[in-house]
């Protein structure tokens, strides 16, 4: 099951182009990149791993994509995330996130409904990677 | 793959099919070259450079060399020619105060108007930014600040202060060789422009010569005349909107003279900072006269006595004028 989160999440990944170019409107604008990574992508986990610290003071893409790749190098079977933050005062917080790398196989989530007192029905939902321990959760090798 | 000569070959796409197809005939006329110039507007940018700097003329010369060289390239890619991707690093050696910063930014436009970088911005650092405290600290911080100048200039400042030989387990070599290995494998995302002192750069290069053989221009500065400062202080002065009197300008002549022959001459920040202090000494005279009314010429001029004042003079001359003025003595200790 694809996961949809962030920007652009119902569109086809976006190719190292197109991303470069949505790089190059986040700095146009003095937005700060970064990139974070997670291997449990249940959408309330909010704080991903930051790859690097956020790159500030950048004028193009370039060094930027160059991070993407190591971070893709780094980490093959990890969703990676891509943030800009903008700094002005009275915003000072992300103006745009999307996902710009994904691991080969996506499990999908499992949804449980758990029987309350009066016939309540209570639902969580968990992603099938994490029943295995961080780290080898998307292993390419075996698909759960 | 290297989409920045891309641009520039954009650039003068539209020009190769008004003069009828460099294509076919890349034979070709001069006037093919003239509208390149042209339409890279970097005529505009090399106009500037020869008002704004004075002097300097066989850097200039270098300037204009290199500009030629990569406008016939990108034509020549035009025409279907083998063009070798061309190596922009450089090092700017000379004294201080010779321009050296001011022509890396003028670079830095001139190249990106001619598209061999993309953002065309100056990133200037010295061996603090670059080199770290501690083991592992050197390599990303290195990046980092290459990361910064991505689509511009690098300039490294006194970048001789990079390599110390004296000890061995200083961390600036893993700077040079991180930087080597940048220059080498991302020559279409940055330029990296090395700058310092004359002796101490060749000193510098004689134990890198995988660096300098890796920068293909070698631009010397050399100093100013006296004719060309005083030229320099006048293009400053209405800069900042002073005129000097004929007499004023007489001494500010003999003034450069005089401090031309004296220790730690920084040719034209010297007389940058003498201006400044010529300013602050119009300013006290005209605050002690301060019960009449100041017109307009009042607040512009420097009169002889501004620049008389200095320190540069009393030294020379061993003594009549040292007692008058007491605030002299601590009124710069350059000059």
């Amino acid at each position: 099951m694809r996961l949809t989160q962030g920007a652009f999440s119902f569109l086809p990944d976006l190719t190292d182009a197109q991303i470069g170019a949505q790089i190059e409107y986040c700095l146009q604008r003095d937005w700060a990149v970064s990139l974070e990574y997670t291997d449990d992508p249940h959408p309330r986990n909010t704080y991903w791993e930051m790859f690097g610290m956020p790159m500030f003071d950048l004028k193009d893409a370039a060094g930027i994509l160059r991070e993407l790749d190591a971070c893709r190098r780094t980490f093959p079977n990890h969703y990676i995330k891509l943030n800009a933050f903008d700094a002005t005062r009275g915003i000072e917080s992300l103006r745009l996130s999307f996902i710009v790398g994904r691991p080969g196989n996506e499990p999908g989530f499992d949804l449980r409904r758990e029987e309350g007192r009066g016939r309540q029905v209570r639902y969580t939902m968990r992603s099938y990677a994490t029943q295995r321990p961080a780290g080898q959760r998307y292993d390419a090798a075996d698909p759960t | 793959m290297n989409p920045a000569p891309k641009h520039a070959a954009r650039l003068i796409a539209t020009d190769a099919l008004q003069s009828n197809a460099a294509h076919e005939l890349p034979q070709g006329e001069g006037h093919d070259l003239e509208t390149a110039l042209r339409e890279s507007q970097v005529a505009a940018v090399l106009d500037r450079l020869d008002s704004e700097l004075i002097g300097l003329a066989p850097v200039k010369g270098r300037v204009r060399d290199i500009c030629a060289l990569l406008l016939v390239d990108t034509l020549r890619r035009q025409a279907g020619l083998n063009t070798g991707a061309p190596s922009l690093h450089m090092s700017f050696t000379g004294n201080p105060g010779t321009g050296k910063t001011t022509l890396a930014l003028r670079m830095a436009e001139i190249l990106h108007r001619l598209g061999y970088v993309r953002k065309g911005h100056m990133v200037a650092v010295t061996r603090d930014d670059l080199v770290g405290q501690y083991i592992g600290h050197t390599a990303p911080k290195t990046r980092e600040v290459l990361k910064r100048a991505m689509g511009g200039v690098l300039f490294i400042d006194e970048a001789y202060h990079l390599y110390r030989p004296e000890n061995e387990r200083d961390y600036g070599q893993e700077a040079i060789e991180i930087l080597l290995q940048e220059m080498e494998n991302h020559r279409e995302d940055l330029v990296v422009v090395f700058a310092g002192y004359k002796d101490r750069m060749d000193r510098f290069f004689a134990s890198n010569p995988g660096l300098s053989s890796r920068i293909a221009h070698h631009i010397d500065f050399p100093d100013y005349t006296p004719a060309e400062l005083l030229a320099i202080a006048k293009l400053m002065l209405r800069g900042m909107e002073y005129e000097l009197t004929a007499a004023a300008e007489a001494t500010l002549r003999e003034y450069i003279e005089k401090r031309q022959a004296q220790p730690h001459f920084a040719n034209a920040r010297s007389i940058r900072n003498a201006l400044d202090r010529a300013r602050l000494r119009q300013a006290s005279r005209l605050f002690a006269r301060r019960g009449s009314r100041l017109t307009r010429t009042d607040l512009m001029t420097i009169e002889p006595a501004d620049i008389r004042a200095s320190r540069v003079f009393t030294a020379a001359t061993q003594g009549p004028a040292h007692g008058q003025d007491p605030a002299n003595s601590f009124s710069g200790s350059q000059s």
